[in-house]
C-alpha cells in the first residue's frame, strides 16, 4: 500500500498548477511532432530538451513525457488520413485506419485509434504502479537469446496472414531485410552492401522508406485512380465520438491481448514497433472478422494501436529501473534525467521517489488531457478529407519531403523517398504487401544481431534457443504461430469426422 | 600567433584549474558565430558522446555562452562515418563543430571509409573518459587475479565479455586482455553501454569494459562490482559510491598485472578550413562551459579525467593517438582489409 501513498503523493506534485500548464504544452508540442513524419518523438524530444534545463527535474520529465504522449497520439493521425506513417508503430495502423478513412469513416477510425491508444497507456501505467520491481527482475532474464525469440514471434505470427500468396509475402520480407543489412554490420564493424558508396553508410532509414513507400505511393495510385480521395464523401458529424464509443466495447477481447503483447514488448524492451505488428497479426488470427482485415475492419485500428500505446509506456519502465531504455525516445529522456542529476538505475525508486511517482502519476494524468486534446479535434481532422486533392497532394509531398530531410538533415534522402515511393506504387500494382517488407526493414538488423549475439555466446550452437524454460517458449510459440493455417487445417479437417 | 597565444592562455589557465579561481578570458575572439551552430554527434541517442554533447548544449543555453542556438545532431551511421563525413565535406563552414570518441580513430580504420582526423581542424580536447573492467557482484571474483583465474581454468572462449561495438574501443581493450593475461574471451558486441551494463547484471555476459557512466548506476545498485581502472594512475573522486568504495579506490589495471592503459577521446573538432579566429572563438567558449557547476557535476557523475588540451597540443596528442590504434589495431588484426 506504500505505492498508493506514494502515487498520491505524486498526484499532488502533478497537479500544481505551472506543472498542468507544462502538461498540456507538452501534448500539444507532441502532437505535432507526431503528425509531421520524420520528425518522430525522440529527435522531438531531443530537440526540446535543453528547454527543460531551467526546469526542476519534475516539472521537466512531465512536459519530455507528455511529448512523448502526444507523439504517439500524433502518429496515428497521418497514418489514417493519408497513409503516412508518422511514427514506425503507426505503420500497422494504417492497413485498417486508411481504408476506414476511404470509405468515408475517418472520424470512427481517429476515434478508435486515440481511445484504444488511451486504453493501452493506462493498462501499462496501472502494471507500472503495481509491479514495478517484479517486472523489472523479468526484464534482466532478456538476454540475445530470449531478445532473437521475440523477434521470431514478432514475424512468425505475421507471415502467411496476408491474403497475398505467401511466395510474394516471402519475396517482399526479403526485400526488406536485404534494405536492412546495408550499411555497417554491428557484429563485425564491416560495411556491407555499399558497393563503395560513402552515401549508403548510414543504411536504409525506416522512416525514409515508410514516407516513400506509403506515403508517396499512396499519391501515385490516386493519381492514377482519378485524382480524388474516395474519401470526400467524409461528413462531418461532432457525435462521431460517442458512437464510435458505443461500438468500441465489443473489442474487449483484442483489447486486454493487445495490452499483454504491448507491455510485454515494452518491458523486454523490444519496442511498440514490434508490438503493434504482432497485435495486429494476432488479432487478425483470432478475431471472427479477422477475414475483413485490411478492408477497414475497425479492430484492426484497435489492436495495433492499444499495444503501440501499452509498449511506449511500459518501456520507460526498463530505462527508470535498469538505465535500458526501451525505445529511442527514452533514450533521450535517459539522457536528459542524467543532465538533471538524476542516475537511473535499480536506486532511483528509492532515492528518488518523488521524481518517480511526479512521473508516473503525470503519465495518468497526461493520458487524459491527451485523450480529451485529440478527440476534440476528431470532426476536424476528418474535415481535412475533404480537401479536393489537387490541393492536398502537394502538401502532403512537401511534409513529405520535409519530414525526410530532417531525418538525417540529409538531401539525399529526399530523392531516396521518391525512388521508394515507385518501389512501392509498382509492388502494390504487382500486388506484392508492403507490410512485410517494412516488418524486415525494421526489425531486421535487430533480429540478426541477437541471432549472432546468441551464437557467439553459445559458441555456434543452435541449441542456445531452447536452453531455457523462457527462450524455449518462446520460439514454441513462434513456430506454432508460423505454421497456425496449417495447423488449423488439419483440425478443420479432423473435426467433421466424428460427427459423421 | 593565436595558437601561441592559446597556449599561453592555457598554461595559465592549468595553473589556476585546480583553485577553480578564473575569472578573465583572453579578449582574443573577434569572430562570432551568425547563424545557428550545428554540433554532430557522431554515435546515436543516449550514448556517452550523446549525453555529453547535450549536457554542453544545456549549457551553453542556460548560461547564454553564445548569442545563436546550439543545435544538436546525430549522425551515428557506419559507426559515426556518416557525421565524420558530413564535418569533413562541410569545408570553410564555421558553424559546425562535431564530438569525437575513439570512433574517430578505429571507424575509417575498420571499415576504410574515406577520412582521416586530419580532414578536420582540431579545437579542444574536453576531457577523457575512463574505462573500468566489470564484473557481477554476485560472483566471487573480488580482484583482476581471482577472475583472470576463473578464466584460466576453462576452455578457452568460456567467458564472454561484452561491449559496445565491433572493433572499436571496447574490443581493442579486450584483445589487450587477453594478450596480457594469455586468456581467450568471446566478445559479444552490443549497441550500447546501457545494455552491455544490463547484460552483465542479468549474468548474459561475464565481464564489460564499461566506462564510468555506464556503470555507476548498477554499482550504485551493488550489482556489478569494479576489478580495476586501464588509467595510468588511481582516479581522484573520493565520494563514497557503495560500501565505502569510491571511484579512487579502485586499483589501476597495470598494478594488477593487465598490461593496459586506455583512456578515450572526448574532443571536439571543426570542419577544414576554419580560421584561427573562429576557432579561438570555440576553444574560448569550452573554457566558459568548463568552468560552470553543472559540467563539474556531470565529471564527477562520470568519473572523467579532465585534461583540456587545445593548439598545437592537442593536435600532438591526436596524432599520437591515432598511431597509437593504428598498432593495436594492426596487432589485433582489425584493419580493413584493402
Amino acid at each position: 500500500m506504500e505505492e498508493v501513498a506514494n502515487l498520491m503523493h505524486g498526484f499532488a506534485t502533478v497537479l500544481e498548477p505551472f506543472n498542468i500548464g507544462v502538461m498540456i504544452v507538452g501534448i500539444l508540442l507532441g502532437v505535432i511532432i507526431g503528425v509531421l513524419p520524420g520528425l518522430g518523438g525522440a529527435n522531438g524530444v531531443a530537440i526540446l530538451l535543453p528547454l527543460t534545463f531551467s526546469m526542476s527535474p519534475t516539472s521537466a520529465i512531465i512536459m519530455l513525457s507528455c511529448i512523448y504522449w502526444g507523439a504517439l497520439f500524433g502518429g496515428a493521425i497521418t497514418s489514417v488520413l493519408f497513409n503516412i506513417p508518422g511514427e514506425p508503430w503507426s505503420v500497422a495502423t494504417t492497413f485498417d485506419g486508411h481504408p476506414m478513412a476511404q470509405n468515408g469513416r475517418a472520424g470512427e477510425a481517429l476515434t478508435a485509434a486515440f481511445t484504444s491508444s488511451f486504453v493501452g497507456a493506462l493498462f501499462a501505467v496501472i502494471v507500472i504502479t503495481l509491479v514495478a520491481p517484479l517486472v523489472a527482475r523479468f526484464a534482466l532474464q532478456f538476454g540475445a537469446a530470449e531478445k532473437f525469440g521475440v523477434y521470431f514471434l514478432a514475424f512468425c505470427s505475421f507471415v502467411g496472414l496476408s491474403k497475398e500468396p505467401p511466395a510474394k509475402t516471402v519475396v517482399s520480407m526479403m526485400i526488406g531485410f536485404a534494405l536492412a543489412a546495408v550499411g555497417l554490420d554491428h557484429m563485425t564493424g564491416q560495411l556491407r552492401l555499399t558497393f563503395g558508396f560513402t552515401e549508403l553508410l548510414a543504411g536504409f532509414d525506416f522512416l525514409i522508406a515508410v514516407i516513400g513507400l506509403f506515403g508517396i505511393g499512396e499519391i501515385l495510385l490516386t493519381m492514377e485512380e482519378g485524382l480524388q480521395f474516395r474519401g470526400k464523401r467524409a461528413t462531418i458529424n461532432p457525435r462521431v465520438v460517442f458512437q464510435t464509443w458505443l461500438e468500441l466495447p465489443r473489442y474487449w477481447a483484442t483489447s486486454i491481448r493487445s495490452c499483454i503483447i504491448g507491455c510485454w514488448m515494452g518491458i523486454t524492451p523490444a519496442g511498440a514497433t514490434p508490438a503493434s505488428f504482432m497485435s495486429y497479426g494476432i488479432a487478425k488470427r483470432m478475431s471472427p472478422r479477422g477475414k475483413n482485415f485490411g478492408k477497414g475492419e475497425i479492430e484492426g485500428v484497435v489492436a495495433p494501436e492499444t499495444a503501440a500505446h501499452a509498449a511506449g509506456t511500459s518501456a520507460l519502465l526498463p530505462m527508470l529501473s535498469l538505465g535500458v531504455p526501451g525505445s529511442p525516445t527514452a533514450a533521450v529522456l535517459l539522457g536528459g534525467l542524467l543532465i538533471w542529476g538524476l542516475q537511473p538505475g535499480p536506486l532511483l525508486f528509492v532515492e528518488q521517489k518523488e521524481f518517480v511517482w511526479g512521473l508516473i502519476a503525470s503519465m495518468y494524468l497526461g493520458n487524459i488531457v491527451g485523450l480529451i486534446l485529440v478527440l476534440t479535434c476528431v470532426p476536424l481532422l476528418a474535415a481535412m478529407l475533404r480537401i479536393p486533392f489537387p490541393v492536398i497532394a502537394p502538401i502532403i509531398l512537401v511534409l513529405c519531403a520535409i519530414g525526410a530531410y530532417t531525418v538525417h538533415n540529409n538531401p539525399l534522402d529526399v530523392v531516396m523517398i521518391m525512388v521508394f515511393g515507385v518501389l512501392g506504387y509498382v509492388l502494390k500494382k504487382c500486388d506484392y504487401p508492403l507490410a512485410p517488407l517494412v516488418l524486415a526493414l525494421v526489425l531486421g538488423d535487430k533480429a540478426e544481431e541477437a541471432f549472432r549475439q546468441a551464437l557467439l555466446g553459445s559458441q555456434g550452437s543452435l541449441a542456445v534457443f531452447w536452453s531455457n524454460g523462457l527462450v524455449g517458449s518462446i520460439m514454441l510459440l513462434g513456430l506454432i504461430a508460423l505454421f497456425w493455417p496449417i495447423i488449423q487445417n488439419s483440425v478443420a479437417r479432423l473435426r467433421p469426422r466424428p460427427a459423421v | 600567433m593565436t595558437t601561441l597565444t592559446t597556449r599561453i592562455a592555457f598554461g595559465a589557465l592549468a595553473g589556476v584549474w585546480a583553485t577553480g579561481a578564473l575569472t578573465s578570458t583572453p579578449a582574443q575572439a573577434q569572430w562570432k558565430p551568425t547563424r545557428p551552430v550545428e554540433f554532430i554527434i557522431p554515435a546515436g541517442t543516449g550514448g556517452g558522446a550523446d549525453q555529453m554533447a547535450r549536457t554542453i548544449q544545456g549549457i551553453v543555453s542556460k548560461h547564454k555562452l553564445m548569442n545563436t542556438p546550439l543545435v544538436v545532431i546525430n549522425k551515428a551511421g557506419g559507426a559515426g562515418g556518416e557525421g565524420f563525413l558530413d564535418v569533413k565535406n562541410s569545408r570553410n563552414n564555421p558553424h559546425k563543430i562535431i564530438i569525437t570518441l575513439s570512433n574517430l580513430f578505429t571507424t575509417p580504420l575498420a571499415t576504410g571509409i574515406p577520412f582521416n582526423w586530419k580532414d578536420l581542424t582540431p579545437v579542444a580536447m574536453l576531457a577523457l573518459d575512463e574505462f573500468v573492467l566489470w564484473v557481477n557482484a554476485e560472483t566471487p571474483y573480488k580482484s583482476v587475479k581471482d577472475y583472470i583465474d576463473a578464466v584460466k581454468k576453462v576452455p578457452p572462449g568460456q567467458f564472454k565479455m561484452g561491449g559496445t561495438g565491433s572493433r572499436q574501443e571496447d574490443q581493442i581493450i579486450t584483445v589487450a586482455i587477453e594478450k596480457s593475461a594469455k586468456v581467450k574471451f568471446t566478445y559479444i558486441p552490443f549497441r550500447g553501454g546501457g545494455e552491455v551494463a544490463v547484460q552483465l547484471v542479468g549474468n548474459h555476459v561475464n565481464s564489460t569494459v564499461n566506462n564510468p557512466i555506464e556503470g555507476v548506476a548498477q554499482w550504485r545498485g551493488n550489482k556489478v562490482r569494479p576489478l580495476c581502472v586501464f588509467d595510468g594512475k588511481t582516479l581522484s573522486y573520493k565520494e563514497t559510491i557503495v560500501d565505502k568504495m569510491s571511484w579512487s579506490s579502485i586499483p589501476t589495471c597495470m598494478s594488477q598485472g593487465l598490461d593496459m592503459e586506455y583512456l578515450m577521446l572526448r574532443g571536439i573538432f571543426m570542419p577544414p578550413g576554419a580560421k584561427p579566429d573562429q576557432v579561438n572563438f570555440y576553444v574560448e567558449l569550452f573554457k566558459k562551459v568548463r568552468e560552470t557547476p553543472e559540467w563539474k557535476k556531470f565529471m564527477t557523475d562520470g568519473a572523467f579525467n579532465q585534461t583540456f588540451m587545445s593548439g598545437a597540443e592537442y593536435a600532438k596528442w591526436v596524432a599520437k593517438e591515432e598511431q597509437r590504434h593504428r598498432e593495436l589495431m594492426t596487432e589485433a588484426g582489425f584493419l580493413a582489409k584493402k
